[in-house]
């Protein structure tokens, strides 16, 4: 349901929300949470699809605030979507006219949910201080988007650094957990040995690979390279040198399979996707109280990597980094030898196995594969 | 500036205020006995999808599938994917899916052939080579209990139970754990006998469930709770598990076992240990199992058995909209029959907190809905100063654990209706959980798996607790066996017995209508 309340005020939107709560049952009970979203007009539609995905792990509130022409007399039109046009929330869309554009937070505040959090979130163009934006000091939590400014990703984050307060996070940094995952998984293996250097293949327009370097800088206190790719290709690889050897985690570009090699361990290949803005979202909204390890990469991390001269390809070249075609072989490779590895297509394709249960047949078939088996390895 | 250290346990990359980094377990693989059961097909695979899926299982993750049939790996992959298909949580992609099919593997052998057990030490042995799954292997006995011993002895034989330096090897196995004490400590010594007691891994689903452990942070996380979670303010427990299907198919493994050792002495004892437990000094395996087992070793039977229990069996009756069978025309339930579809039992824990407060557990099955749910139910005021009438319809406070389905919880308190007249009605106060959380929260089964490749075993019973619950119902099955009565028959699509409904009226209470 979407009902329009054009040149309205703060007022009536909080009484039409009344209403149409009660009109429908039950439906906006159980909210954990306000997110407020600072979009402009022309990212508007694209920012309530995340957060309507987003919220459904998380029903909430939310408030989208849309600042339009500042010029002319100051009007509020609202915009409120609730059930199938809202995922699990409600929805409040406030567009700002006129002088109004200017006081967002005013318009907000009447329509807060009691007794729970606020989120704030700018999915472009984040404010340089969010702690000191007018509607960013009223949330616990504050989301930018580093990847989604006009700015050069280092100089946005250099700016977020400084202007970091407890709350702040930044989607660039959640889509980066998933490496981060693996990375620590496969310190937790033996052999214990120290990292003594690490190398980060990222895109030069990708904040995700300056906050992970980052990251590795302050957990390992070792040094960390990072090696520019071309833009739009993301964080390529990322290599621990250990007294054994390199843990080498490689995702081709435009891929969602990596390839992660260890000394001594064969190559193995893992589904490493990239995440979703709506999946990003609600990972933030799952917890609320400060990132202090986002805080660490940000503040203290960045400074601690250096930008290698080398290029990625050059790096590639002289050895230092994996080589992102040489995984997309091996990644080929091992799955031609996985016999059972096939494409949905091909699967769906496949009749049913029979349902026979010939203990004779079964017998035979498992000494058959012994002894092919035992061929095979020795 | 000298490098992080790194040691076994000590990773300069986990840091315990980093709450996003997700545990992926290490290198390994999962060995599925019984993969053309139904507890593989619905639950199992999809839940190791769905675990993949969000990037929780170790790169090289491998699912070797052992079962009589005359299967390849391709066939065993087609059977994974429809499964995935058809029931798995979170949505299909393909380079999870393809990511995972590379390390399927099939097994074609029966439980007394040894071949077929040197083979799947031989596939598993290539899966370390070929993988990575570094030796660590879990072994999944989806199985009957009555094939665990050959099984057992096959895993030893073949040298698949024995681990190297520095890998594991873990059995994972499902109720029911014996059928009276003596089995399940034969049980126990055979698979103890093989694995260390730190390697068994039992799984009861309803531990795994987000409910179940939500209760210990509504008990031990609030302040508002615990105060009144006592003797002084409870009146008393009622724990349902109600099913409205019949046995179905199950036949065979139903017959002559029963719903009090089928649903009693695991799910609804657990819930009961987990409800009255104390506050544990930790949350680790250790702390909860000895809460849970002091519990359990303080819990008295009724004096009198034939007042405190009751048992029936689902005649034929109306179900819904539809007409269903009685318990003695299901395929393949002998004639005379006297296994009970319906148990109910008060049970009393000899504790400060719980003097005097009884706790009646029942479960059943064709019974009025599907439902799980416990319900601490509370005295009355001790003084109204309204008049009678006033409070006429005011019944006990409650605080109800919503299990199944619609998992959350409910509290139920007096309130005035509007008007005029001081009239105080019961209402009630809900919190769902799929409202207030995620909108799919992860099965039980995912969380289960996980916990078990982790190595992590708070959520899984262990033996002490087995036994203690079969200490409790023990008793029970040998008074009523030695009675010797058939069970009373009950109308299928009802709440059970009437003498279940008499055993309540003669402590001057009733059930609740879940």
């Amino acid at each position: 349901m979407i009902v329009d309340l054009p040149s309205t005020t703060t007022a009536d939107v909080a009484k039409k929300l009344v209403r149409l709560r009660e009109d429908t049952g039950s439906m906006a009970l159980s909210r954990v949470l306000t997110l407020l979203v600072v979009v402009d007009e022309s990212d508007a539609d694209a920012a309530i699809e995340t957060a309507n995905r987003a919220s459904r792990q998380h029903p909430c509130r939310i408030i989208v605030v849309v600042a339009g022409n500042k010029r002319g007399t100051p009007r509020l039109d609202a915009q409120i979507r609730l059930g199938g046009d809202a995922g699990a929330s409600e929805v409040v869309v406030l567009r700002l006219y006129g002088k109004l554009a200017d006081h967002g937070r005013a318009v907000v505040t009447p329509l807060l949910l009691a007794d729970s959090p606020i989120v704030a979130w700018w999915p472009t163009h984040g404010p340089a201080r969010p702690s000191a934006d007018p509607i960013g000091e009223m949330a616990q939590r504050r989301i930018t988007d580093a990847a989604q400014s006009s700015q050069a990703p280092r100089t946005v984050l250099r700016r977020l650094s400084e202007g970091h307060a407890d709350g702040d996070t930044d989607l660039a940094w959640s889509r980066i957990t998933l490496w981060r995952g693996l990375l620590a998984a496969a310190l937790d293996q033996p052999p214990y040995e120290q990292v003594t250097s690490v190398t980060v293949v990222a895109a030069t327009d990708s904040p995700s690979g300056d906050l992970l370097a980052g990251w590795l800088a302050v957990r390992l206190k070792c040094a960390v390279v990072i090696a520019r790719a071309r833009n739009r290709s993301g964080i390529i690889s990322v290599r621990l040198e250990r007294a054994s050897g390199t843990i080498d985690l490689v995702r081709p570009l435009d891929g969602n399979t990596a390839t992660l090699s260890q000394p001594g361990q064969p190559v193995r290949t893992l589904a490493l996707p990239h995440r979703t803005d709506a999946e990003c979202l609600a990972d933030e909204l799952r917890r609320l109280d400060p990132d202090e390890v986002y805080e660490d990469a940000l503040v203290t991390g960045l400074r601690k990597c250096t930008v290698s001269r080398q290029t990625a390809t050059e790096a590639i070249r002289a050895g230092r980094v994996p080589s992102v075609a040489e995984a997309e072989r091996t990644a080929t490779r091992l799955r031609k030898a996985a016999r059972a590895s096939a494409s949905s297509q091909m699967v769906e394709a496949m009749p049913m196995p029979g349902k026979a249960d010939d203990a004779v047949a079964v017998r035979q078939a498992a000494a058959k594969q012994l002894a092919e088996v035992k061929e095979r390895r020795s | 500036m000298s490098p992080a250290r790194v040691a076994a346990g000590a990773n300069p990359l986990r840091d315990s205020r980093d709450k996003r980094l997700p545990r992926i377990a290490g290198p390994c693989s999962m060995v599925l006995f019984g993969v053309t059961g139904d507890l593989a097909r619905k639950k199992l695979m999809p839940a190791i999808y769905d675990l993949a899926n969000r990037g929780l299982l170790p790169p090289g993750f491998s699912l070797v599938g052992f079962a009589r049939r005359d299967w390849a790996d391709q066939d065993f992959g087609k059977i994974v994917y429809e499964s995935v298909r058809e029931r798995a949580r979170t949505p299909f992609r393909e380079e999870v899916w393809r990511t995972l099919s590379e390390g399927v593997r099939f097994v074609p052998g029966s439980f007394d052939d040894d071949a077929s057990f040197d083979l799947l030490a031989q596939v598993v042995a290539e899966l370390d080579e070929q993988r990575g799954t570094g030796g660590n292997h879990a072994f999944y006995l989806s199985i009957p209990p009555s094939a665990f011993a050959t099984v057992c002895q096959q895993l030893e034989r073949s040298g698949l139970s024995t681990h190297q330096q520095g890998s594991w090897r873990r059995v994972v196995i499902e109720k029911p754990f014996g059928h009276d004490l003596t089995s399940a400590r034969e049980l126990n010594a055979i698979v103890e006998g093989v694995f260390p007691p730190d390697s068994v891994f039992r799984i009861d689903h309803y531990l795994g469930k987000e409910t179940v452990q939500n209760l210990l942070a509504l008990r031990f996380a609030n302040q508002m709770f615990e105060p009144v979670w006592n003797a002084n303010y409870v009146d008393h427990v009622q724990i349902t598990m109600a099913e409205d299907i019949g046995i179905g198919g199950r036949a065979g493994y139903y017959d002559g076992i029963g719903a009090a050792r089928d649903v009693i002495q695991n799910h609804l004892l657990q819930l009961m240990a987990l409800t009255a437990m104390e506050e544990p000094v930790s949350f680790d395996a250790q702390g909860l199992r000895a809460e849970k087992e002091k519990v359990l070793s303080a819990v008295r039977l009724p004096a009198d058995l034939a007042a405190g229990t009751a048992r029936g069996q689902y005649a034929a009756g109306w179900q819904g909209g539809e007409e269903v069978g009685g318990y003695l025309d299901e395929d393949g339930v002998a004639s005379g029959s006297r296994t009970e579809t319906y148990a109910a039992v008060r049970l009393d824990v000899d504790t400060r907190r719980w003097a005097g407060v009884p706790f009646y557990l029942r479960t059943g099955k064709r019974l009025g809905k599907r439902v799980t749910e416990i319900a601490v139910m509370f005295k009355k005021a001790p003084h109204l100063p309204f008049t009678h009438t006033a409070t006429e319809e005011l019944g006990q406070n409650a605080i109800v654990i919503r299990v199944q389905p619609d998992e959350g919880v409910t509290l139920r308190f007096g309130a005035k209706v509007p008007g005029a007249q001081m009239e105080v009605r019961d209402v009630t106060m809900d919190f769902g959980y799929g409202r207030a959380f995620t909108e799919s929260s992860p099965e039980a089964y995912e969380r289960l798996i996980l916990d078990m490749l982790l190595g992590e075993p708070p959520l899984f019973p262990r033996h002490e607790e087995v036994e203690l619950s079969w200490q409790i119902l023990d008793p029970i099955e040998k008074f009523w066996e030695k009675k010797g009565k058939a069970p009373e028959q009950y109308a299928a699509g009802g709440w059970g017995p009437k003498s279940a409904d008499e055993m309540m009226r003669r402590d001057g209470r009733e059930w609740r209508l879940p």
